[in-house]
Order: structure tokens, then sequence, then C-alpha cells
């Protein structure tokens, strides 16, 4: 490697072993990490405080349709005369629980199928024949079909955006697992007689927590993405409670007269869908040096 | 070689075989009736009984997954509930506006990438790759209706430089029919040229520190042809790997530039089947848009060859 930038992670990885020097330091070692992570930080406790911080999302007054932002309605009021700053706020929970969610859900399934994958040889190729037939369906379009075929809730959406996932995970957990059960520490584990559970879980298992954060991260980007999507196709969450996707649904036919209602959820979505893309970067650089190098 | 090739082929059989399995088990899945899911509110057990036998859901299980299969093969995906009419003839009728769509933005996308990438790559920590890099994560985080909203509001509404929304079919012209499909491509491509743009430059970057560029910079090729020539010719396959590969999000990404743009196209039959939960469509558009993707990369799996001649199988 003669250019300067594939060295960055392995600075980054070597780094990590000084002696922290602080906050500051850190900051200035890892920005993406920090500036990703605070941006997150901040939706998470405006989504946390939305009913002390904005008003109500759901009532509406049709006086106060369409109003441009002002001192009143800070962010203005869409078609209904409902509030858009509150109905922001609000959506900030849906995309922020989704994305947790399915990023829970997936490292959850896919970890332990990749480790019983990865593991047991004759497991391995159905298991994986049966991934590659999951990953072959755009996940979008698998998960309009499964809200479409049951009564939207949040739950639905988890579970729909969390199916098409789970693949990615299963490989890259499974990738881990085929390497290291050729170390020759595992050899001495099985020779000495642990049982196989034990050495899945003691011996394989910590050396997936690396690669899975920083996959988590990008998981959570492309759950909130979908559920925005999702809801803005009108195949998400119930249209009552207020999303950042079923805004701007409900706000397209006064684009021209009113962008306000799709302007605030669209820049919202795409802020904190970017923190946590640059929040994961960072993690991977750090975290995950061999993967940096090659993405 | 050939042996390769057949091998590779059916290997795609067993993929498209879970997808079946996956999309047919879709409706069994779900907790409930799907008939009366798929009837919706406001109907009588009669017209729920009618959507059962019209379905075939009375029958057993593998019984109706047989009767759906050995259709399926003769390349028929079904009946609308609403319509009454073949799902492959919906389909095709909608074909035109989704393939020019998404063929204009693969080609679009692709060359604008691959050059960013290049470029970012040559000029690696100047503020030209900085500047692709800064583009190729923003890009990747903008969701495609947030994109599209954008640009129709500066460029259709404001400026009225391009019309809002709509198709021109190319037979009614080629201006038109560029005209109407600028803003949807851009807004389609937009994390297709970032996620291609990304891999070029990493992969450029790897090649770039070969012993051999080296060689090719101390004997004077110019600048150009070492870049194309010696470069990117050995960083293609895991760019069209990821060519192949983002095919996905163009998938996705057209159901919704579609209903952005009000384009008639098979994503905006999709959004209606989904709205009025006309099951046998999304069923037969799912595996026409992952038949198409698994075969895509299947050909990207045999351009290796290609674009590498030291791959041999």
């Amino acid at each position: 490697m003669a250019t300067a930038t594939p060295l960055e992670p392995v600075a980054a990885a070597v780094t990590g072993y000084r002696p922290r020097r602080g906050l500051a330091e850190f900051a200035r070692r890892n920005p993406t990490i920090v500036s990703g992570g605070a941006i997150l930080a901040f939706m998470a406790a405006v989504a946390l405080l939305a009913p002390w911080i904005a008003g109500n999302p759901i009532t509406f007054d049709p006086i106060d349709r369409l109003r441009p932002p002002s001192a009143e309605f800070w962010f203005g009021t869409d078609n209904l005369g409902r509030d858009v700053y509150a109905r922001t706020v609000y959506g900030a929970r849906i995309s922020l629980i989704v994305g947790l969610l399915v990023a829970a859900a997936t490292m959850a399934l896919g970890l332990a199928i990749g480790l019983v994958a990865g593991f047991y040889r004759g497991l391995d190729g159905v298991v994986m024949r049966i991934m590659d037939g999951i990953m072959a369906i755009p996940g979008i379009l698998l998960a309009i079909a499964l809200v479409a075929l049951t009564r939207a809730s949040v739950e639905i959406v988890i579970v729909a955006i969390a199916i098409p996932e789970i693949p990615r995970v299963v490989r890259l957990v499974r990738s881990v697992v085929l390497t290291v059960r050729e170390q020759p520490y595992v050899d001495a584990a099985i020779a000495s007689g642990t049982r196989t559970a034990r050495i899945l879980l003691r011996h394989i298992l910590p050396n997936t927590v690396a690669p899975l954060i920083v996959q988590a991260t990008y998981i959570v980007a492309s759950a909130v993405i979908t559920e925005a999507a999702l809801s803005f196709l009108g195949a998400g969450v119930p249209p009552e409670i207020p999303t950042w996707g079923n805004m701007i649904a409900d706000g397209r036919l006064f684009l021209q007269i009113a962008p306000w209602p799709i302007f605030f959820p669209g820049l919202c979505l795409a802020i904190l869908v970017l923190a946590v893309n640059i929040l994961g970067d960072g993690l991977r650089d750090r975290l995950d040096p061999r993967i940096a190098r090659r993405m | 070689m050939t042996a390769y090739l057949v091998r590779r082929l059916l290997a795609t059989i067993p993929v498209m075989m879970v997808v079946a399995v996956v999309v047919f088990s879709l409706i069994h899945l779900a907790p409930g009736d799907p008939a009366a899911i798929i009837a919706g509110d406001n109907v009588t057990p009669k017209q729920i009984a009618e959507i059962r036998a019209r379905l075939g859901l009375d029958e057993p299980l593998w019984q109706q997954f047989a009767l759906w299969i050995s259709n399926l093969a003769q390349g028929d995906l079904g009946t609308s509930i609403f319509s009454g009419r073949p799902v492959t003839a919906l389909i095709a009728q909608r074909a035109e506006p989704t393939i020019a769509l998404t063929t204009t933005t693969l080609i679009v996308a692709i060359s604008i990438a691959i050059t960013a990438g290049v470029l970012a790559a040559w000029k690696v920590g100047t503020w030209v790759d900085r500047g692709v890099m800064i583009f190729a994560v923003m890009g990747f985080s903008v969701p495609v209706f947030v994109v599209g909203y954008g640009l129709v509001y500066v460029f259709s509404m404001q400026l009225k430089w391009l019309p809002v929304q709509g198709y021109a079919p190319i037979a009614d012209g080629l201006v038109p029919f560029i005209r109407h499909l600028i803003l949807p491509s851009i807004a389609l491509g937009l994390a297709y040229v970032a996620l291609i743009a990304r891999i070029t430059r990493t992969s450029m970057l790897e090649v770039l520190a070969e012993d051999y560029i080296r060689t090719a910079d101390a004997k004077g090729v110019a600048t150009r042809p070492k870049l194309i020539r010696h470069a990117l010719k050995n960083a293609a396959v895991p760019i069209a790997t990821v060519i192949g590969i983002g095919v996905a999000l163009l998938i996705g990404g057209v159901v919704i530039t579609e209903s952005v743009f009000n384009i008639p196209g098979i994503g905006r039959l999709t959004v209606d089947a989904i709205l009025k939960r006309d099951y046998p469509i999304i069923q037969g558009i799912i595996l026409v848009f992952s038949g198409i993707y698994v075969l895509i990369n299947l050909a990207v799996d045999m351009l290796y060859t290609v674009l590498d001649p030291r791959i041999r199988y």
C-alpha cells in the first residue's frame, strides 16, 4: 500500500491501544464517530422528550391550514392545519424505534443462524441457499408484501423490514465463523472436550462483535429509509401515527404552495440517515480495519 | 468455461425456487384469514368466500403450491383480483416506462460513478477526492422521495425548466421523452452513483498501489492510458460486482420514483396493488423483479471472465 489512505485505519487501530487523553482528543481522532453519534443522541433526546417540547401532533384546525413557518408554528402547518414541528418531532420516534429494533432483531437472529450455519457444515448449504433466495428478493418489495397482507402496525413494519436484512448479517457472521474455526485455539478447545455451545459462545462469538456493531449501524440507516419509504407508499405504520414518510406523502399535493410539510421531515430524515452512516463509517475504520481497507 | 456457465445457470434454480416458496408462503404466513385481509373492511362473508375460492385457498396447501408452480412454469402469474386480467398482461402493459427509466438511469449512473471514482482515486487526498467522497456519503443517505420532491420543487416548480411529473412515450418524440426522464433518473440514480463511485475509488486505489503502475509511470505512460488501460481494467471485477448487487437499489427505488413522479410503470402498478391489496399482482411483480435481479447478477458473474481473463473456471 503506497498511498496514504489505506494506512489510516491501521493508524486508527493502533491509537486504540494508547492511553486515553480525554474526550477532546478522542473527538479529534474520531471526528466521524463523535459527530455522527452527537447528531444521533440529539435526535434520540428530541424523540424521548417529544411530549414536553412539542405540541399535539394530531389536533387539526382548518383555520390554520398551510400556514408558513412562524413564531407560533416553527415549521408551519400542513393541509389539515396540523403543527408540522410537532409532527416532525413525533415522527422521529417511529424512525428511531423502527431503526433500532430492526437492527436488534436482525443482529440476534442473524447471529444465531450464522453461528450455527458456520459451525455445522451439514446445515450450511441449506441455510445459505435459503439466505441467497431471500437476498434475491428486493428488500423493499418483500417488506411491502408482508405489510400489505396484514393489518398495519409498528410491530409488523419492524418484522417486515427485518426479514430481508437478516441474510446480510448471517453471511457476515458465517464468514467470521469460517475463519475463526480454523484457528488453533478452537482446535485446542475441541480437543480438550469443550462443549460446542461453549465454543460458539466463548471462543467464536466475541470475534463477531466488532464487525456486527459496524453492520448494525448500516442496518439502522437502511431500516430508517425503508420505514419512511413504506409509510410514504401507504404500506407502513397506521396513517394516524405521524411519521416522516407519511408526512411527505400527505404534503405532496401542496408542494407548490406549501413546501414546508415536506421539507422539514425530508431534511430530518436525510440528517438522521447521514449521521448513522458516518457513525458507521467511523466505527468501521476504528473497529474493523480489515473490512475498512476493502470498502 | 462452458461447464462453469452450465453450473452457474443451474445454481440459479435453487435460488429462484426459494424465491418462489417465499413469495407463495407470504400469503399463508400472515396471521388471520388472507381472503378476509385481501377483501378489506365492509364486506360480506359471501364475498370473502368468493375470494377464497377464486384464489384456491380452500384446497390443501401442497395442491395450491403445485398448481401455482406449474402455472408459473408456463408463464402464468395468476389473475388480478380486481380487474380480472392476467398479471403478466398487466405487467407487460406497464413495462415500457419502467424499462426506459431504469435503463437510462443505469447507463448514466454507471458512467458518472466510474468517472467520479477514477478521478477521486487519481487525485486522492485532494479536494476532488474529498468532494466525491462527501457526495458518496450524502447520496447514499438521502432517500429517493426526498431527492425527488427537492428536484421537482427547484427545477420544475420554481425554475420551470422541466415537467413536474408524468411520462412521455419515446414514440411521441425524443425531446419530451428525455425531458420527462431527467429528474426521475437523478432521484433514482443518486444512491446507485454513490455506491459505485465509492467502490470504484477503493478498487482503483488498491490497483494504483501495484508495482506495475509504478513501472508504467517510470516508462512514461501518459495519465489517461495509465488510469484506464492499466488501472481501471484491473479494478473492474469488484466494480462489476457492486453494479450487479446495486441493481436491488434501482428496483426498490423505481417503485418510489414512479410514485413521486406519477409515472405509469410497474412501480405505480405495485403501489396501486398495495392500496387495493391485489395480492396476485404483488406476488407477480416480486417474482419478475427477483428474476431480473438474479439474471443481472448471473450476467455480471459471466462478465468476470471477459473483464479479467486471468479468471478461469
